[in-house]
């Protein structure tokens, strides 16, 4: 494991070598905080909290976490720079790690640079800590929930418009499943412990206590084995 | 050093590699050789772990590279063909990551491990140019820096002087010549008159097989007073 150091600075450095970062984080920005000016009224409900903000991060994490992720493997195997990482002394499970690990330090970073939205809070209110703290920890365990789907597929193909389509896709599916308009519709003809069943896979189900403030053990261990999972699946797909 | 024992390689219904054995000891350089697709590159990609060879096993200082491919990995300076590295990264950086990951944890000694192979190479005056920036031949350059940067007791080199100019071709073969005392070495080429020049050993491989394994000379010999490539063309009839 003492490889991971090296290999997680190189990834994460190198998201800052490229404008790829600097787009990412902007429209991250932009479009975050712009859907809870615009669509949800951050500042007309008149209450001071970020409930407005984190509504909309599962599906904003839908096309911009693939977009963080899709080069992770992709590229690494079209320029053939996948030869030289797996022939310097590092193992399959090291390479993977680094690599998940500097992308959801990405992530966590942008999710993190929208602080200024807190201060907004402070200042005009008295917003409830622990709820804005859990909100932030939910938020960046789903995003790496939503990173370990998109890394794993990456290292399918060394086509990145692949990959980033294929992400969406399954990142919908899994947002989707959890959410009520549509658990709603299903409960429509099948049976409800059978919907439970299918809600407990999206990501939203999971999602919603933390913006409640509340820490739910099995939802954390939701997040947590997910991205054990995918990671799991990413080791197989590179050695295979 | 390295020894090769019947690798076998099939991909779908082709065997690029078909029982190839050989063995190098220090001091040597062999010349590996065989026209397109006669299972060279296929061959170098087992021995440094890359690939998992089907059958047959590759040994390094007596370390089976499927048993413990880390353990073989620390041990090889591979140069892949057409040198792939970060395209982003300078060429300092990219020497520091490859130092980092080969064990020099402490500046001070990626340091002087970098200055040693920017030295050996000649790329002190791209050294803080990016990559992607540089030509053909600093790129081939680079991964050779990369390769023997651990000072490794065994080089592996898929083309080495691919892509370069005549004096850099020269400049590269007195670099192997000068270093090989101390190191196995293994080069691809399609270059007749390099393995003149430098090496002890020549194997000819056609279709996966070894068709030749002996001295430059003994290979002249078959054919006294015919060109190497006559005698290579004789050689490897059967891939035609």
């Amino acid at each position: 494991m003492s490889q991971i150091p090296p290999l997680f600075k190189r990834e994460l450095l190198g998201y800052f070598r490229s404008p790829v970062a600097y787009v990412f984080l902007v429209v991250f920005l932009l479009a975050s905080v712009g859907l809870a000016f615009f669509l949800s009224g951050f500042f007309k409900s008149n209450v001071a909290s970020m409930e407005s903000f984190f509504f909309w991060h599962p599906w904003l994490f839908l096309f911009l976490v693939p977009a963080a992720g899709m080069r992770l493997w992709s590229e690494e195997k079209r320029s053939g720079t996948v030869e030289l990482l797996f022939t310097l002394p590092v193992t399959t499970l090291e390479a993977v790690l680094g690599k998940f690990l500097a992308a959801w330090a990405f992530l966590a970073l942008a999710i993190l640079l929208s602080f200024p939205m807190v201060l907004t809070l402070a200042y005009l209110g008295d917003p409830d800590w622990g709820v804005v703290a859990n909100s932030y920890l939910g938020s960046i365990l789903m995003a790496g929930a939503y990173l370990g789907v998109c890394v794993f597929i990456s290292a399918l193909t060394k086509n990145q418009v692949i990959s980033f389509v294929l992400s969406v896709m399954v990142c919908f599916v899994l947002a989707l499943l959890g959410y009520s308009v549509f658990t709603e519709f299903l409960s429509g003809f099948l049976p409800v412990p059978l919907v439970d069943v299918i809600s407990n896979f999206g990501f939203t189900t999971h999602f919603d206590g933390f913006t409640k403030g509340i820490i739910d053990p099995k939802d954390v261990m939701f997040f947590l084995s997910l991205i054990g999972f995918t990671l799991f699946l990413n080791v197989v797909a590179l050695e295979r | 050093m390295i020894e090769v024992k019947g690798l076998v390689k099939t991909y779908g219904t082709k065997r690029a590699v078909d029982g190839i054995s050989f063995t190098v000891r220090r001091g040597e350089i062999l010349g590996f050789l065989g026209p397109n697709g006669a299972g060279k590159s296929t061959t170098m990609k087992m021995i440094t772990g890359f690939l998992r060879p089907d059958a047959g096993s590759a040994l390094v200082d007596g370390i089976d590279v499927t048993t413990d491919p880390v353990a073989v990995k620390r041990r090889l300076g591979y140069l892949p063909e057409s040198a792939p590295a970060y395209p982003e990264m300078t060429v300092g950086e990219f020497l520091g990551f490859i130092a980092e990951v080969r064990g020099f944890r402490t500046a001070a000694a990626r340091r002087a491990q970098v200055d040693r192979a920017v030295a050996l190479t000649h790329l002190e005056s791209v050294r803080h140019q990016t990559i992607e920036t540089l030509s053909k031949g600093y790129k081939q350059r680079v991964g050779f820096a990369q390769a023997l940067l651990h000072d490794p007791p065994a080089l592996i080199l898929d083309e080495p002087t691919d892509g370069l100019d005549p004096n850099q071709k020269n400049e590269v073969r007195s670099l192997i010549k000068s270093m090989a005392a101390a190191k196995a070495v293994i080069l691809s080429t399609h270059i007749l008159e390099e393995v003149e020049a430098i090496c002890t050993r020549v194997i000819i491989i056609s279709q996966g097989r070894v068709v030749a394994d002996e001295t430059p000379a003994q290979l002249q010999a078959r054919q006294p007073g015919a060109r190497l490539d006559a005698i290579f063309r004789s050689l490897t009839q059967s891939d035609l």
